[in-house]
């Protein structure tokens, strides 16, 4: 085992880091824009993203106005790419993000590195899994994220368990159930720990029709097992406690941007997104690095990532010409309320040029909990903006970054939430 | 049905960090080694989860066993390690204190360890503390200071020990549980649940069934296994960055307390809790005990608020009803037990398996050591040595958090000592021990150990 005859500096214009939906779109983006050497780097055998495993529908429709499998919706998006001129090198894993572009590569031939004047992180999101959630209870084989059990199905072929419990009602959850459905996995219960299901829909009645229980107001409480999960145990509405026998869990939604190696790294990291802390063009605190797509802050879908790529790789497009506000007096925007579970961007370079539509024009937020109430801005000076606001956790609410700013007056904004009265 | 044909010197029960261990110095010593296990993969028991830590014995019991073993095993550690090519980092620990009370027994801690012969530890005040340790909360107020505590890996070093007795002739006898076994005054006939297997001595290394093994076997146990269940929490890898050095509390008499430590692997750990139970098998985790667990990593490393957690783990430690090691040769029945081996086996195994070479020669054994025993490599999975990840013809990272390629994992399914389980795939390469716990490789993994494992990943469908 002889040691890599690397590294080789290669010079890059733009290297985007991840080859899902978001980073595909930017890199086909720069291209478009006249950017000569984009790269991406995706350590997968295979560019394409998380939609590569999700063998069901709908994807597709913002980008290509048609239906499409997650497979043939990834494959669209790498060929597009190609035909663009990107390069797209897979099993690539960058292992180190350096200051001012310096990234390290590697790959099945060694280690390599490789000089970007931009890049762009695109690394998506994924599940949490049984570790981080705390999950009481015994070590066995059989509890997966809905990512795991979408490769299994989709790329292998494979299954792990037969009867299963299904945990949260996110849209991915419901994406969890038709994958079982394509092979043959019959889930026992779907257990939500809120009163109603999370996702838009298909609500209630969607898993009813696939013949699976939702119950709400429904905590896992524990996994049993010897070896392999044989039952667990969960807290009902009324505080009763309720054995449901099974032979896995998944485990779904509750996503986490993949921020592992800027972690790391040099850059700033959004405690609350637990994403990249960047300004309204997705730049991080190192100007040479952008960030894009649900790294940024979990999660959008497919669609919307790879519309907040094509965006991303027209600003770094412009910033390679020299045509970003360079990071001057930013207002820094935060939170100040637990219902309010982050807001991004996290900084806002005000503009000499109110008609410059460049950048982000919206703060996206999201709640911890169902709230009804109103959504206040505030400065030092007090209150400059409200809203009334009824969502639920997981939904994006969005605020016109330009209707804040003006009333902002240069100084930092907060974002909290006064309560409806009852 | 019979094991093996061959009438063995010694049969060692129970392939934990101290049956490899033992296996490894009765080989070099030129006996001929057999090791059962009743698990499919080696290291299944109390060694699976531990601090990974390489202790001095500073604190160990004035005069006991337990110490000459640890600063044994600490020597031969230092003696072997380079040949073995294990990792070990002197990161240092302190003994801090949090409290008055605490600050007053910090003499105390240093003239133990001085009378232990660790003369290198001192008490350090808190702008010292606070310059070696920035990241620590500022209610430290003084720590004793153990330069040579040390920080390895607790699974290679273990596997190469077993290797090395393999490769110069022992032979390795998995999923082999002993039941029951006769002494006809010369030999041993055990019997296991694969096959009976003949030995001239006993070594019941068997942790936390040691006390079953005894009452089985030879009729009769002097002593108890007290399971003792600890808890850990591990945190991103971006945390390993906020400590240098272990960091102790001050002990109580029951227990070490929970301790804070970086791993050779990049992490940061905090644990373990010391729960006594009943269940020699049942290692899992409490949601209420983790939370307190990493509440009490946040009060001291207040930086840790914002750190993710990676995975949680939990271990049994072989506690006997008394804090001593249980070591002892019963020469009319050619047997010796080693039980009892209830926090230290991991620094303390090299020397432990001296101790009881001892016991055996005592016994009357005469064996000529190995001239020029084969000297094999231990798996580099720490970030102290060159990963595999980093040479060329790796085939390809399957493990994207931990860095585990397709050589390593295929390398681990082969061999005597091929991982039978995902616990000791994970102990062999580290996959699936990151930040993700899988959602990525889960799928190739299933492929790749397809065949190979007891209990299977996954199974094939036909399309629905």
């Amino acid at each position: 085992m002889s040691s890599a005859t690397l590294p080789t500096v290669a010079d890059v214009d733009v290297a985007v880091i991840g080859g899902g939906p978001s980073g595909l779109a930017a890199a086909t983006a720069l291209k478009e824009a006249g950017v000569k050497k984009v790269l991406v780097l995706d350590r997968e055998p295979e560019a394409g993203g998380i939609p590569r495993h999700c063998g069901h529908p709908p994807f597709g429709l913002r980008e290509f106005k048609r239906v499409l499998k997650g497979p043939e919706y990834a494959a669209r998006l790498v060929a597009q790419a190609l035909d663009a001129g990107v390069e797209i090198r897979p099993s690539n894993s960058v292992t180190a993000a350096l200051p001012d572009g310096l990234l390290t590569v590697a790959t099945p031939e060694g280690v390599g590195q490789i000089k970007a004047r931009r890049v762009v992180y695109a690394t998506g999101v994924r599940e949490t899994p049984r570790s981080a959630r705390l999950v009481s209870g015994a070590r066995v084989q059989g509890v997966v994220n809905t990512g795991a059990l979408q490769s299994l199905v989709y790329l292998q072929g494979r299954r792990p368990f037969k009867r299963p419990v299904i945990i949260g009602s996110e849209l991915v959850s419901f994406s969890a159930l038709m994958t079982c459905r394509h092979a043959g996995i019959r889930p026992v219960a779907m257990i939500e720990a809120g009163p109603s299901a999370t996702a838009r829909w298909p609500s209630a009645v969607f898993p009813r029709l696939l013949g699976v229980s939702l119950r709400t107001n429904t905590k896992l409480l524990k996994i049993e097992g010897t070896g392999k999960v044989e039952r667990v145990l969960v807290t009902g509405p009324n505080g009763q406690e309720d054995s449901i026998e099974c032979d896995g869990v998944i485990l779904t939604g509750l996503f986490t941007p993949e921020a592992a190696l800027a972690r790391r790294g040099h850059l700033e990291v959004d405690a609350s997104t637990g994403g990249l802390r960047v300004d309204q063009w997705g730049r991080c605190s190192d100007p040479a690095y952008f960030a894009t797509g649900n790294v940024l802050r979990a999660v959008e879908t497919a669609g919307k990532s790879w519309a907040e790529g094509r965006l991303s790789g027209q600003w770094v497009a412009q910033d390679l010409e020299g045509r970003l506000p360079e990071v001057s007096a930013p207002l820094s925007i935060s939170i100040d309320d637990r219902r309010i579970k982050y807001a991004m961007p996290h900084l806002i370079c005000p503009t000499d040029d109110p008609r410059d539509e460049s950048g982000m024009s919206e703060i996206q937020l999201r709640l911890t909990e169902r709230v009804s109430g109103t959504l206040i801005a505030k400065t030092s000076a007090g209150p400059i903006w409200q809203r009334s606001i009824n969502s639920r956790p997981e939904r994006r609410v969005a605020i016109p970054i330009a209707e804040i700013v003006a009333q902002a007056g240069g100084e930092n904004i907060t974002f909290g939430i006064k309560e409806r009265h009852k | 049905m019979s094991l093996s044909a061959e009438l063995f010197d010694v049969a060692v029960i129970g392939a934990g960090v101290v049956g490899c261990a033992v296996a490894r110095r009765f080989t070099l010593q030129g006996a001929k080694v057999a090791i059962i296990e009743k698990a499919s993969d080696i290291l299944d028991g109390a060694s699976k989860a531990n601090s990974a830590i390489l202790h001095t014995g500073f604190d160990a019991p004035q005069g006991s066993l337990e110490l000459d073993c640890i600063r044994a095993g600490y020597r031969e550690y230092e003696d072997i390690r380079g040949e073995l090519g294990l990792p070990q980092e002197k990161s240092g620990a302190a003994v801090v204190a949090w409290t008055a009370e605490e600050m007053d027994q910090l003499e105390g801690i240093t003239a133990h360890a001085h009378q232990n012969g660790i003369g290198d530890v001192s008490i350090i005040g808190q702008k010292a503390l606070r310059k070696a340790e920035p990241n620590l909360s500022q209610n430290a107020l003084g720590a004793v200071w153990v330069p040579q505590e040390s920080i390895i890996d607790p699974w290679s070093a273990p596997y190469v020990y077993l290797r090395q007795a393999l490769e110069n002739g022992a032979q390795a006898f998995l999923s082999c549980n002993v039941t029951g076994g006769a002494f006809d005054g010369q030999n041993w006939q055990l019997e296991t649940s694969a096959g009976t297997l003949r030995a001239n001595v006993v070594i019941n290394c068997a942790g936390l069934y040691g006390d079953h093994v005894n009452k089985d076997v030879l009729g009769e146990t002097s002593f108890e296994i007290i399971p003792r269940k600890g808890q850990f929490v591990v945190f991103d890898k971006a945390a390993s960055a906020l400590l240098n050095s272990v960091i102790l509390p001050v002990p109580t008499e029951k227990t070490k307390g929970i301790v804070l430590f970086r791993t050779v692997f990049g992490n940061l750990v905090v644990g373990p809790t010391a729960e006594d139970q009943q269940s020699r098998s049942d290692a899992s985790t409490d949601a209420e005990t983790l939370k307190a667990l990493r509440a009490d990593a946040v009060k001291k490393v207040p930086a840790l608020a914002d750190m993710p957690i990676t995975a949680v783990y939990a271990g049994l430690r072989p506690a006997s009803e008394r804090k001593e090691y249980r070591i002892d040769a019963d020469t009319g029945n050619n047997w010796i037990t080693v039980g009892g081996i209830r926090s230290t086996g991991l620094s303390a195994s090299l020397g432990i398996a001296q101790h009881v070479y001892g016991l055996y020669e005592s016994m009357g054994a005469v064996h000529e050591p190995l001239e020029s025993p084969v000297v094999p490599r231990a798996n580099t999975l720490s970030e102290i040595g060159k990963r595999d990840w980093q040479c060329e013809g790796h085939g390809e990272i399957i493990c994207h958090c931990e860095l585990v390629t397709r050589r390593e994992i295929e390398a681990a399914l082969q061999g005597p000592l091929a991982a039978r389980s995902l616990g000791g795939l994970k102990r062999q390469t580290r996959v699936t021990m990151g930040q993700c716990q899988g959602f990525y490789c889960s799928a190739r993994l299933a492929e790749l150990t397809e065949g190979k494992f007891v209990l299977p990943l996954a199974e094939e469908f036909a399309d629905v």
